[in-house]
């Protein structure tokens, strides 16, 4: 099956997952980025580049920060920016997921942002306005279910060479709920394609996919283990739902074993960078003292999101 | 038809800083187009032996045939090391030739303040224009087929040469 991502020409027309893209595509969307950076900082933040367009936000699922900074990246880039709040409205209404895309297409959209609950809710759409032929439509997964979350993958790999330059020798240990997050999974795939030394998956075993070793992962249980002699560490959002079920005894217990401390810390290497795609749940995966501490890069990796995710859409809307 | 051979654009470069040279006011300040006209404001620069720094303009973010050809592929970000508000910008390109990159790059330049005045000054104007934009300083206007191609580029020790294409 052809890659539904690439146009004819094997350019990049929708951004669904990291999975088949090239390293050539990946380091295009770093480079582009890091031209769009200065953008922010100017006295008129806008270039014109999407002058005209409508940007739809479908978030099927809250988040507040994944839809605020595809807000801003569209808007700087001069788009008309419609957020919908679908999972209030039409969907509350029983208006299918296709019929909600045929009317808002029908509005002459040219971009969708979507976040969805399921996995492959945005290939779904990509697959219907192929059939529908409205593939000048672009598609931009912000979210699906477990399955990925390309443009946090994008940002932290851009994060990792602003601070690191070069990916080749570079050991990343990833901590947490692995199971559940999407954005592990991107990274995961995203590290690997930029030609990373080591992947390391850590947490309990309750939250650890099975077969993780197959996509190029070393699997380390203990949190001493994982992070020794790394240089850059991954911290993920343990959910407040995960905390009182089966999985994990308490959250206490969790900081006791996982958490994030100077101490812990002290094991990876002296310049390691402390990453964590936010919201940070403080005293639960990272202490406050590491989240504050000189190590940490969390904050530029909000500012590194807005001009990747202007990237993404300005690559997509002109292919 | 060119002149074979095409002439020297070192040559060319100098006898622009001398066009320039006696329009220089106290808040003049160079900004050079990507790639080749960034080239030459850092040698007129060098040249009129100003103060400040050049300001460098990509204009990939304005281009009205965005559309058509999607994003160029090497972005090198625009760097405007200075506040442009009230200043005598002098704008700088290799060819002058439809006027859109031109477009672009006044359109950029305001979203970064109101210049006191823009001028252009470019090594070789080909004519063909598109839009009403004149090139106030100017050493060499070649006749072209519109087709044809002209391009400065730069050699290892960093001199400039032009180069025809279509008779290389």
């Amino acid at each position: 099956m052809p890659n539904p991502q690439l146009n004819a020409h094997g350019e990049l027309a929708h951004l669904l997952s990291i999975d088949g893209l090239s390293r050539d595509i990946l380091t295009r969307i770093l480079d582009t980025a890091s031209s769009f950076l200065e953008v922010s900082d100017r006295d008129v933040k806008k270039v014109p580049l999407l002058r005209g367009k409508s940007v739809f936000n479908l978030f099927f699922e809250n988040s507040t920060r994944t839809r605020t900074t595809f807000e801003i990246a569209a808007k700087r880039l001069s788009a008309d920016v419609i957020n919908l709040d679908v999972a209030r409205s039409s969907t509350a209404k029983g208006e299918t997921l296709l019929d909600t895309i045929d009317n808002l297409v029908a509005m002459h959209a040219d971009m969708f942002v979507v976040r969805h609950a399921a996995s492959g809710a945005p290939y779904l759409i990509v697959d219907h306005l192929r059939r529908t032929g409205r593939s000048d439509v672009r598609v931009v997964n912000a979210g699906d279910g477990r399955h990925a979350h390309p443009t946090q993958g994008l940002l932290d790999m851009y994060t990792i060479r602003h601070y690191k330059k070069d990916f080749a020798h570079l050991t990343v240990a990833i901590v947490g709920d692995i199971l559940h997050s999407r954005v592990a999974r991107s990274d995961i795939l995203a590290l690997n394609t930029m030609g990373v030394a080591e992947v390391r998956a850590v947490g309990p075993q309750t939250l650890l996919p099975t077969a993780l070793e197959k996509m190029g992962v070393r699997v380390c249980h203990d949190l001493h283990d994982g992070l020794r002699g790394c240089d850059v560490v991954i911290m993920l959002r343990l959910q407040n739902e995960r905390m009182n079920g089966t999985l994990l005894p308490s959250a206490r217990e969790y900081f006791k074993c996982y958490g994030l401390t100077p101490k812990t810390l002290a094991l990876a290497k002296p310049d390691a960078i402390v990453m964590h795609p936010g919201p940070m749940n403080r005293g639960v995966e990272i202490a406050s003292e590491v989240a504050d501490g000189p190590q940490a890069v969390i904050l530029p990796q909000v500012t590194f999101g807005i001009a990747v995710r202007m990237a993404v859409m300005s690559i997509l809307a002109g292919n | 038809m060119l002149p074979t051979p095409l002439p020297d654009a070192e040559a060319q470069c100098a006898a622009l800083a001398e066009l320039i040279r006696p329009q220089l006011q106290a808040n003049t300040l160079l900004v050079g187009i990507h790639s080749g006209g960034a080239w030459i404001a850092r040698r007129l620069n060098e040249r009129l032996a100003l103060p400040g720094e050049i300001g460098l303009i990509n204009v990939s973010f304005y281009r009205d045939d965005f559309g058509e050809k999607g994003l160029h592929p090497q972005i090198k970000p625009t760097s405007i090391p200075f506040d442009v508000e009230g200043r005598s910008l002098i704008l700088i390109d290799d060819v002058l030739f439809t006027g859109r990159t031109t477009r672009a790059a006044i359109n950029e330049l305001f979203d970064y303040g109101r210049p006191a005045s823009i001028k252009l000054a470019v090594l070789a104007d080909r004519g063909g224009r598109e839009l009403p934009i004149y090139a106030e300083f100017c050493t060499w206007y070649p006749k072209l087929d519109p087709a044809e191609e002209l391009v400065l580029e730069t050699d290892a020790s960093g001199h400039f040469h032009w180069r025809n294409p279509e008779h290389a």
